[in-house]
């Protein structure tokens, strides 16, 4: 996973934002954004594999449906994730998450992600060609 | 920071923007001069896209708590007419019906002081709270279905609570017009292991000493007596309510063009109220809204176990139960002509005035409580509906203090240890799962709550009743 993932501030809630060389990175940064909002991605013991696919009309909807499905799986699957796949097939994404059981009496767990919004929604590539992907998450 | 010199100022506490560009309506903004100035001007943007939406009556409001929110404010209020109006996602919030309710437990403070403790033990241990917490109720399909249009009514007759809390929840306690269908499967999933469950970040439950009032025969009427102590509850509809407004937004977002709706901002998200989408909206919604009134009704109940293992016999009654993020069907009266309208209230408080018929008889005289929630830290405020809120803001007012900062910001600035040590010191007590949470809940990230109240009382959208301290925080 190369790149790297960065909050930045909103009022209310938090912002998401991954920054790679490829799409697919700025996508898997931008999870990692996400699971830091709930704890450490590092102290995670990241070997339970989950699959995700999903699919929108345009890149932007595309990295909110991404987050969302990882905001279900984190809510229903009671799971973490510390490191992610994404492969891009025009707006069709694919990938697999790995993480580990939710642990509340171990680990310190500090707010839950409601779901991703349109909130700042962007993803575009600078002039250096580095990918940035980021939103809004309502926490 | 909103600059207020593009504002026209009609009294201390409104403030317009005058119609401009695709604006269909003005907006009006309730908030004293500081508070304005203390708002985001993301405030100004949203409330203005808000009123460039079809079929929106009169004007888009924004209460005196009112920050930058996704799509509307939180603290929007906008009212759209039935036949050629849209319902939006966006302008309910994802946290459906997320709400506040508050019980009387009869006691004074120097009998909570003498077991603040056990009491605060109790309720830790009694209600799930914070992110990964498990409720023990496990709904079949079924029942779930019966829930989700049921609401309080389905939890009172579960066993949680008595028919006498019904008439101090808005509708009684149960959503009309709820169809359970429209809730996908994957939001049923996320509620399967969250009936009865406070959740994380802002949603509390609080013990607190009614410190002041400021309006004696209301208060009476309230059942509110200078310290004695109540009990609020701040909570929604969990990952049902998340689920539907993450489902519907895209929904929306993807076909506001077929419908012919140009949107200001992808965030408004909305579809017209009569179209397949929006009929289907509203019966997810209304589901959703059913889900957090269970949700509150059930861990009153469990509150009322825990209080009862310190205190026997102790019945804790009632006073509210308010819901914030909602769209609902209201009569109002535009320009003397009564109509049907859909109201959104996002981060608001439906606050009717005396003399409405969906006020219990009991405050028939007074008109609804309104209940502002605070920080762990700060003051919570008791209000009343007026008769004025009709004209000024479809009877609506604020809901909380509002953040004053980001989360981010917030961590920067205070370590919870420290913040759980100096409330300690200060005789609050709180009970929490996460430290990092507690320093992004800093009572410091948010408004000054009592200048939100003062704004709300001084623009007559409501009516200052009771000002409620925390003595024990359970935070979410």
């Amino acid at each position: 996973m190369i790149g790297r993932w960065e909050h930045f501030p909103h009022g209310a809630d938090i912002g998401v934002r991954g920054i790679a060389p490829t799409l697919e990175g700025a996508f898997e940064q931008t999870a990692l954004a996400l699971s830091a909002i709930v704890v450490d991605p590092d102290s995670l013991d990241a070997r339970e594999e989950v699959a995700l696919r999903c699919e929108a009309p345009d890149a932007e909807l595309l990295l909110a449906d991404w987050l969302n499905a990882l905001i279900y799986e984190m809510a229903t699957q009671r799971m973490l994730f510390g490191r992610f796949e994404v492969h891009l097939d025009g707006t069709r994404l694919s990938a697999t998450a790995w993480g580990q059981p939710i642990a509340p009496e171990r680990q310190e767990l500090t707010v839950e992600p409601k779901g991703a919004t349109y909130t700042a929604l962007s993803v575009r590539q600078d002039d250096d060609g580095l990918w940035n992907a980021e939103c809004v998450v309502d926490v | 920071m909103m600059e207020t010199k593009t504002l026209q100022r009609k009294s201390d506490c409104e403030w317009r923007i005058p119609l401009t560009g695709k604006m269909r309506v003005p907006a009006v903004i309730y908030a004293t001069e500081s508070l304005i100035q203390d708002m985001d001007e993301k405030v100004r943007e949203q409330i203005t896209h808000v009123a460039m939406l079809p079929g929106i009556v009169k004007a888009a409001y924004a209460m005196p708590d009112a920050h930058w929110g996704y799509g509307f404010p939180i603290g929007g209020v906008a009212a759209f007419d039935p036949e050629d109006g849209v319902i939006s996602a966006g302008g309910v919030g994802f946290d459906v019906s997320c709400g506040v309710r508050t019980l009387h437990t009869g006691l004074t403070v120097r009998q909570i002081e003498a077991v603040k403790e056990r009491l605060a033990d109790a309720l830790f241990q009694t209600v799930p709270a914070g992110l990964g917490s498990r409720g023990k109720i496990h709904l079949n399909p079924a029942a779930m279905k019966a829930m989700l249009r049921g609401g309080a009514l389905w939890a009172v007759e579960q066993g949680y609570g008595t028919p006498d809390d019904l008439d101090f929840v808005e509708e009684g306690g149960c959503m009309e017009g709820a169809v359970p269908d429209e809730v996908s499967e994957h939001a049923v999933k996320r509620q399967q292991d969250e009936m009865g469950t406070l959740g994380s970040g802002n949603h509390y439950l609080e013990v607190q000493r009614v410190a002041e009032i400021l309006d004696e025969a209301t208060a009476r009427a309230f059942g509110l007596a200078h310290d004695e102590v109540v009990v609020s509850i701040h909570c929604g509809s969990r990952g049902l309510g998340h689920q539907i407004g993450t489902e519907y937004l895209k929904r929306m977002v993807v076909t506001a063009a077929s419908h012919g709706i140009e949107l200001p901002d992808r965030e408004l998200a909305c579809a017209p109220i009569r179209s397949e989408l929006g009929q289907s909206y509203l019966g997810a919604m209304r589901s959703a809204i059913n889900c957090a009134l269970a949700n509150r009704q059930i861990i009153t109940h469990l509150v009322r176990q825990a209080f009862a293992s310190v205190f026997p016999e102790i019945e804790l009654p009632l006073i509210y139960d308010v819901s914030h993020n909602t769209c609902k069907v209201e009569r109002h009266d535009v320009d003397g002509e009564t109509r049907e309208l859909y109201v959104h209230r996002k981060g608001a408080t439906r606050a009717f005035g005396p003399g409405h018929a969906a006020l219990p008889a009991a405050y028939q005289q007074t008109g609804q409580p309104v209940i502002i929630g605070g920080t762990m830290g700060t003051a919570s405020h008791v209000l009343v509906g007026t008769s004025e809120g009709e004209a000024l803001s479809f009877s609506s007012s604020c809901h909380g203090a509002g953040r004053a900062m980001s989360r981010h910001e917030a961590l920067k600035r205070w370590q919870g240890r420290a913040l759980v040590d100096s409330l300690a010191a200060e005789g609050i007590i709180i009970k929490t799962r996460t430290y990092r949470g507690v320093a992004e809940e800093a009572p410091g990230a948010y408004k000054d709550v009592d200048a939100v109240a003062d704004a709300a009382h001084e623009s007559g959208l409501s009516r200052r009743v009771a000002r409620l301290t925390p003595l024990i925080c359970i935070k979410g």
